[in-house]
Parts: structure tokens; C-alpha cells; sequence
């Protein structure tokens, strides 16, 4: 059988036969967790909580600050610390709170239910919303404001994320071994809201064994699927996702829903069913510790507000102190300046890398071999882009196409001339943008 | 513990090709073709030639890079592909100075007063060639095998004279010291093929597009042995397999560089047929290098969700 895929994509070493073996770990965090207020895309949440006052596993600590916007919980009993500046993984810093750790794990008590039945479709949507669900996979978008479309029997197919494109990443993986029931019951949840909708797992065929362990999962469900994915970067990436599987194609400014679709990650699922069923927020993930600067890579469930540096220790610590420390996959991920950084819910994995690859490559002139346009999943042509991007044309990079990017990064990884195209596109994109919304 | 870590862009990870290994793989792509030339023409000691014009395409590099204060990129051996290639397209018995000028007007002239790797709008080496063969008529034009000086099988087939198809696929014959053996250059060509340096659209394209045309208009039909005559002579294969896939001056577009195809084929097949000279294969590639700027415009691929999705 043909595999479904994209046009396009590169196939960089996966680097996953690190972590993938090793069955996901509980992580108990030390003394102080933070929790950034913004972990999500949308308005940051705001704190409902003061220095001093003292909170349970499972508490709310910051409120929405909008629609699109997701509540903050805390992750462990004990004292809020207070509220002030620290880095997040990208290397900003952003307001968090701060809360020392009483080692108690004292746990508030969640409202669970026995069946989606007895909730209505608001109840639902509500649940998810107050349970501070948000995207997983990386963008962090609220999942409430997904599940909220415009006309809901328009939607057509659920789409759960197992692509796990990006190399090293084995989080997803572990999860969809074994947590196959939840993420199901996330799905047979999230069908119950869209009558016209049928669900489908779409995962890379590296991972055939999570194929074979969702198929008998939904052997019992009618309305889901499971397909399988060619292994290729970047099949995970929305817009490809929804191409491969349903041949429907999106440009940048259509949002899923407008091609009958909703996407997202298997472990957002997950939360989803904790957050319903459980009645449970989303105050832990599924984090992959790996790369070869690390002494033993494994997967850990880990308590949001964790931080970075205990992860590295429970897995052995560094073999040596590391050149570059990614936070997420090496291909979209952010080089971490400082180790000492929060897991938030967005937190796939964390690499640590005794060589910088990338540290020798000096950029060097463009010798129009067409590598880049060959991969370009957007089908666009990133050289002439970065060029634009470069002198700052703007209507030019705008008729290029250049905003239909996803800056997957395709075209840096295979450049022989080492030049920075996803950066350069990727910054004019951002200010092309800013300028259209101004306007 | 000093806590020092990198920060860049993603991606973190890049793929191992280089400018400089693909240069490398032309390079030693071309070396079939080299090593028969010099064979070919030892009575003519081409070797002298080859090695005078491609070092003098590093050191005018070197040179001019120099004076110039910027950077010396003669480590990435585009100028060392220039030269070379260049030195390919001389009769062997041009005097050697001649290859030398040859070098410093593609290197300084073509590639690096227009912005040097990357910039240039014409492919250097034919552009220098074409040159040489304005300034120098007579010495590019003369040609000599095995101690015999006459005219090329290519002319004598415009002349309407018999020639031997099997020598001009193996390459004893006259021309220019690497375009005679098609058999050389085709070895060479697989080498790049495979390494994925180049594929088949521009040169299959030229070729199929060439043999349509003169077919057509060549007066001689469907006739095997004056396709495959017009195939192996001049620097068809040459031009079609090294010179018009230089990615510098050729469409990055992929339609384009099917277009592209086309326009060398019917401009190699309207040079020979109806031209003054046997040879076309020079011109119609450094005219069609001019064409590029015009093909990508019209082939500007349509992205992914407006059309340009489909496997």
C-alpha cells in the first residue's frame, strides 16, 4: 500500500532508538516549581493567588485572561512563594508563579464522571476549558477555542496528531503504548461533540506498534480510524497532517475547521479525557529527556512547574556539561540559554547535545540548486524568500508567497551553503504579519 | 561548573552536503572525460592545457579576492569546475595563454564582477569559450587528431560527408579535448546522478527536445545514425550534462527547468541546422541562461493549499 504523505519533507537522522525503549516514568519535582503564566497561545493567565497562601495539588492558581486564554494549576501541595520574572524555555522572561514544594502531594478532589453521556456538549467544552487544556504538541493553542467552531456539523474528521515528526521525540510514542485507553476515550469524547465527524490516528510508520495497539482499541468504534503515515519530516505539521490524510490542503489563511477538520495532539487527548472523565486539570505531561550528552535518555511523566535541571538529573545528569540544550525537537525546538527553566505544558522533550552541530556551519553564498525547493513542504521557494527577507522587501516576499511558510525548517536543514533560510524567512514573516494586522 | 551554552535558529541539525562536496562531485564527475581527453590528445599534449587553464581559474580567483579584500572562496572549487570545464571546451592545440586568458575572463569578468559564487548570470565557462572563439577564431576552429588536422565530424556531416558514428560514441576523433567520448562523459554523468548533484529534467529534456527538432527538421527523417551522430558530436553531451544542469545559472523552479530543456534543444537544433557553424551547443546554453530570469517568472510554483499540494 501506498503510505500517506505530503509533497516534500526530509528524512533527518531520528535519533529515537535513544529513548524509545525506556516505558514513561514518574518524576517527583524538588523544592520549587514554577509556573509560567503564559503557556499557551492567547491572552496569559492571571494569578489568583498571593505570596503566602498556601495551595493543594490540583488548585487553581491563575484564571484565564480571556477566551483564548487557559487557566494555570499547581502541580504539588505546598506555599506560593510568590510572583516574579523568570525564564521561560525560549529564553524570555516571563511573569510565573512560585511555589515551594511541602512534599505532601496533597490532592484536591476532582469531580469525576462515569460517562460523556451524562454532560452536555457546553459541559464538555467547559470542562476542558476550566481544566486549562491546551495543545501539546508544541503550539499550545487552547483546546477549548478548537473545539468552539463556528458551525459544528460542518466538521467532518478529528484528527489525532501521532505523527511525532520531529527526531529524538519518543513522548508521544511511549504515550500512545500506554495510554492507548485514554487517548481513545479522549477521541470517543471529543466525536461526541461533532455529530458529522469521523476520528482519525494518523502515526508515522516507525511507530507500527502504536498502529497495532490503537487499531485493537477501536476495534469496537465505529466512527475511528487508524492510518498510517509515511516516516518523514514534517508530517506532524498541521496543514501536511490534514493534506495526507484527507487530501484537503489549507493555505495560511485557512484554519482547519474551514477544510471540516480539527486537529490535535494524542497526548492533548488525553487530557481531555482526564479533564472530563477525571475531572482532573492538566497539571502533568509526558517529557522526553534524550540526546547524547545525557547519561541515561528515558521518557518521564513529569508535574508541570518541574524543573528543566531535575529531569537532566534523574536521568543520570550530563556525561559532560553539554554544548547546546534544546528544549523540544532538534528540528522546530528553542536552544535553551539557561538549563534552569520550567516544564510547561507545551514541554515535549528536553535534548542535550555534547557537539553544536550547527556550529561550524558558516553561511555562504547560494548557489540556486533548488534543494530547498525541492523539500518545501509549502511549496514555496525559501532562497529567493530569505534574499527578500534579507533586503527587507516585504511586497516582494508577500508575492513570493513567503506567508505561507511553516517554518518547519526543511530548507535549512538540506541548504549546502548553510544558510539560516528558515530564520531569515521566518523574521520577515512575522513582521509581514504585524504590518497586515496594523493595517 | 561554567553552565556555557550555544544558542542559534532552528533547525539544530543540518545535513551533512556542502557547497564544497557537490563542487567535489562535479569535479570528479568530470574526470572520466578529463582523464580520455588527455588520453585522446597526447600527441597534442592537452594535459598542459588542462592543468595551465583550470589553475589559472583558482589563481585569478585567489587574485582578484585578494586585491579585492574579501574573502578567498577558492577552497569551495567552483573556480577550479570553471577552469576545468573551460579547458574541456579548447581544441588541444590552442596555444596556452589563450586557455589562461580563457580562465581570467570567466572567473574575473563573467563570475566576480558580478557579485563572484552565485551571482553570475551566464555560465562562466561557456561564456569564456564563447569569447575565445569571437577574439581567437581561427585557433578555436582548428582541430587536429592523431597528428591530422581536418575538420570535425560535426562539420562534415553539415558538409554532407560520411562519418563513422561508432568513433564519435567512443571519442576518437577531432574537437575539443572532453566533449569527444560520449561514452566518458555519460560515465561521468551517472557519477552525479546518482550522488543526486543532478537529475534528469534539464539534460533529458535538451536531449529528447534536440532529437524531436532535428528529426524534424534535420531533412534525414527518423535516421538513427545521424541523431545519434548529432548526439555524440560537438558538446552536446558535454553541455547538456554538465554545463546546462550548473545550478547557478539555471531555473530553480522545476517547470522551469523543463522550459529551460526546451529552449537549449531548439536553439542547439536552429544553431546547427540553419546556423553558419556546426556547433550551436555554446550559444544556445548562454542564451537560454539569459531566458532564466524570464522562465522562473512564468513557472513560479503555486503553494501548498492554492494548487501546488498535490504528490
Amino acid at each position: 500500500m501506498r503510505l500517506l504523505t505530503f509533497k516534500g519533507g526530509i528524512h533527518p537522522e531520528d535519533g529515537k532508538s535513544l529513548s524509545k525503549d525506556h516505558p514513561i516514568k514518574e518524576l517527583f519535582p524538588g523544592n520549587e516549581l514554577v509556573y509560567p503564566l503564559s503557556q499557551h497561545i492567547g491572552a496569559p493567565a492571571v494569578p489568583i493567588v498571593k505570596k503566602g497562601d498556601s495551595v493543594l495539588k490540583g488548585q487553581k492558581i491563575a484564571e484565564p485572561g480571556g477566551f483564548v486564554s487557559s487557566p494555570v494549576y499547581a502541580s504539588v501541595s505546598g506555599t506560593v512563594k510568590g510572583i516574579e520574572k523568570r525564564f521561560n524555555p525560549t529564553g524570555t522572561k516571563v511573569d510565573c508563579i512560585i511555589i515551594e514544594n511541602d512534599g505532601l502531594y496533597e490532592e484536591v478532589k476532582y469531580a469525576s464522571v462515569q460517562s460523556v453521556d451524562e454532560l452536555s456538549k457546553e459541559e464538555i467544552i467547559k470542562k476542558i476549558q476550566e481544566a486549562g487544556v491546551v495543545g501539546m504538541g508544541g503550539a499550545g493553542f487552547p483546546t477549548h477555542v478548537k473545539l468552539s467552531p463556528k458551525d459544528a456539523d460542518k466538521i467532518e474528521y478529528i484528527i489525532a496528531n501521532g505523527a511525532e515528526c520531529e527526531p529524538y521525540l519518543t513522548a508521544d510514542y511511549r504515550s500512545m503504548l500506554e495510554n492507548t485507553e485514554e487517548i481513545v476515550s479522549g477521541m470517543r469524547i471529543v466525536l461526541s461533540l461533532f455529530k458529522n465527524a469521523k476520528a482519525i490516528f494518523g502515526v508515522e510508520d516507525n511507530k507500527l506498534d502504536c498502529v497495532a495497539k490503537l487499531k485493537e482499541a477501536i476495534k469496537e468504534e465505529p466512527r475511528m480510524e487508524v492510518m498510517t503515515l509515511q516516516t518523514k519530516y514534517p508530517q506532524g505539521a498541521e496543514r501536511q497532517l490534514i493534506y495526507a490524510l484527507t487530501k484537503r490542503a489549507l493555505n495560511s489563511s485557512m484554519l482547519p475547521a474551514d477544510a471540516g477538520c480539527i486537529v490535535d495532539n494524542v497526548e492533548t487527548f488525553e487530557s481531555i479525557h482526564k479533564a472530563v472523565m477525571e475531572g482532573k486539570p492538566l497539571i502533568e505531561r509526558v517529557v522526553t529527556v534524550s540526546g547524547d550528552a545525557v547519561a541515561c535518555p528515558a521518557n518521564y511523566r513529569v508535574p508541570l512547574g518541574t524543573n528543566h535541571r531535575e529531569l537532566i538529573e534523574e536521568a543520570g545528569g550530563f556525561k559532560e556539561w553539554p554544548e547546546k540544550i534544546i528544549s523540544g525537537g532538534p528540528m522546530m525546538g528553542f536552544a535553551m540559554p539557561v538549563l534552569d527553566v520550567p516544564v510547561t505544558k507545551t514541554s515535549s522533550g528536553i535534548l542535550a547535545f555534547l557537539k553544536d552541530e550547527v556550529k561550524q556551519d558558516v553561511p555562504s553564498a547560494c548557489i540556486n540548486c533548488g534543494r530547498c525547493v525541492e523539500v518545501c513542504p509549502s511549496r514555496i521557494i525559501p532562497s529567493r524568500l530569505a534574499d527578500l527577507a534579507e533586503r527587507h522587501e516585504e511586497a516582494g516576499f508577500v508575492s513570493m508567497n513567503g506567508l505561507e511558510c511553516v517554518e518547519c525548517g526543511s530548507c535549512s536543514y538540506v541548504c549546502p551553503a548553510k544558510r539560516q533560510l528558515k530564520q531569515a524567512i521566518g523574521s520577515m514573516r512575522k513582521m509581514a504579519l504585524a504590518n497586515r494586522k496594523k493595517k | 561548573m561554567n553552565e556555557k551554552l550555544n544558542i542559534s535558529s532552528s533547525p539544530h541539525v543540518r545535513d551533512k552536503m556542502t557547497t564544497n562536496k557537490i563542487m567535489l562531485y562535479v569535479l570528479i564527475g568530470l574526470l572520466p572525460a578529463t582523464i580520455f581527453g588527455i588520453y585522446n590528445f597526447r600527441n597534442e599534449h592537452a594535459w598542459i592545457l588542462v592543468v595551465v587553464t583550470t589553475f589559472t581559474a583558482v589563481l585569478s580567483e585567489y587574485l582578484y579576492e585578494r586585491l579585492m579584500h574579501k574573502p578567498i572562496t577558492i577552497g569551495d572549487l567552483s573556480a577550479a569546475v570553471t577552469g576545468l570545464l573551460l579547458a574541456l571546451n579548447l581544441p588541444p592545440t590552442l596555444p596556452v595563454w589563450m586557455g589562461a586568458l580563457g580562465s581570467v575572463f570567466a572567473i574575473v569578468v563573467v563570475k566576480q564582477l558580478f557579485g563572484g559564487l552565485g551571482q553570475n548570470f551566464m555560465n562562466p565557462a561557456l561564456a569564456a569559450r564563447c569569447f575565445l572563439l569571437i577574439s581567437f577564431t581561427g585557433r578555436m576552429t582548428y582541430f587536429v587528431y592523431d597528428g591530422i588536422t581536418g575538420a570535425t565530424p560535426l562539420a562534415k556531416l553539415k558538409a554532407g560527408e560520411t562519418i563513422n558514428t561508432f568513433d564519435m560514441m567512443v571519442g576518437t576523433i577531432r574537437g575539443t579535448i572532453g566533449e569527444t567520448s560520449m561514452f566518458a562523459i555519460i560515465l561521468g554523468a551517472c557519477f552525479l546522478l546518482l550522488m543526486g548533484v543532478i537529475d534528469l529534467r534539464i539534460p533529458g529534456t535538451y536531449i529528447v527536445t534536440f532529437v524531436i527538432f532535428i528529426s524534424i527538421f534535420g531533412g534525414q527523417g527518423f535516421d538513427p545514425s545521424f541523431i545519434t551522430a548529432h548526439l555524440c558530436g560537438g558538446g552536446l553531451m558535454l553541455g547538456a550534462w554538465f554545463m546546462a544542469t550548473d545550478y547557478v545559472t539555471s531555473p530553480i523552479t522545476k517547470t522551469g527547468q523543463i522550459v529551460y530543456g526546451v529552449c537549449l534543444g531548439v536553439l542547439t537544433g536552429l544553431f546547427r541546422l540553419f546556423g553558419g557553424s556546426a556547433e550551436g551547443v555554446s550559444y544556445a546554453i548562454i542564451i537560454s541562461n539569459l531566458l532564466v530570469p524570464l522562465i522562473e517568472k512564468m513557472t513560479l510554483p503555486k503553494p501548498f493549499g492554492k494548487g501546488g499540494e498535490r504528490v
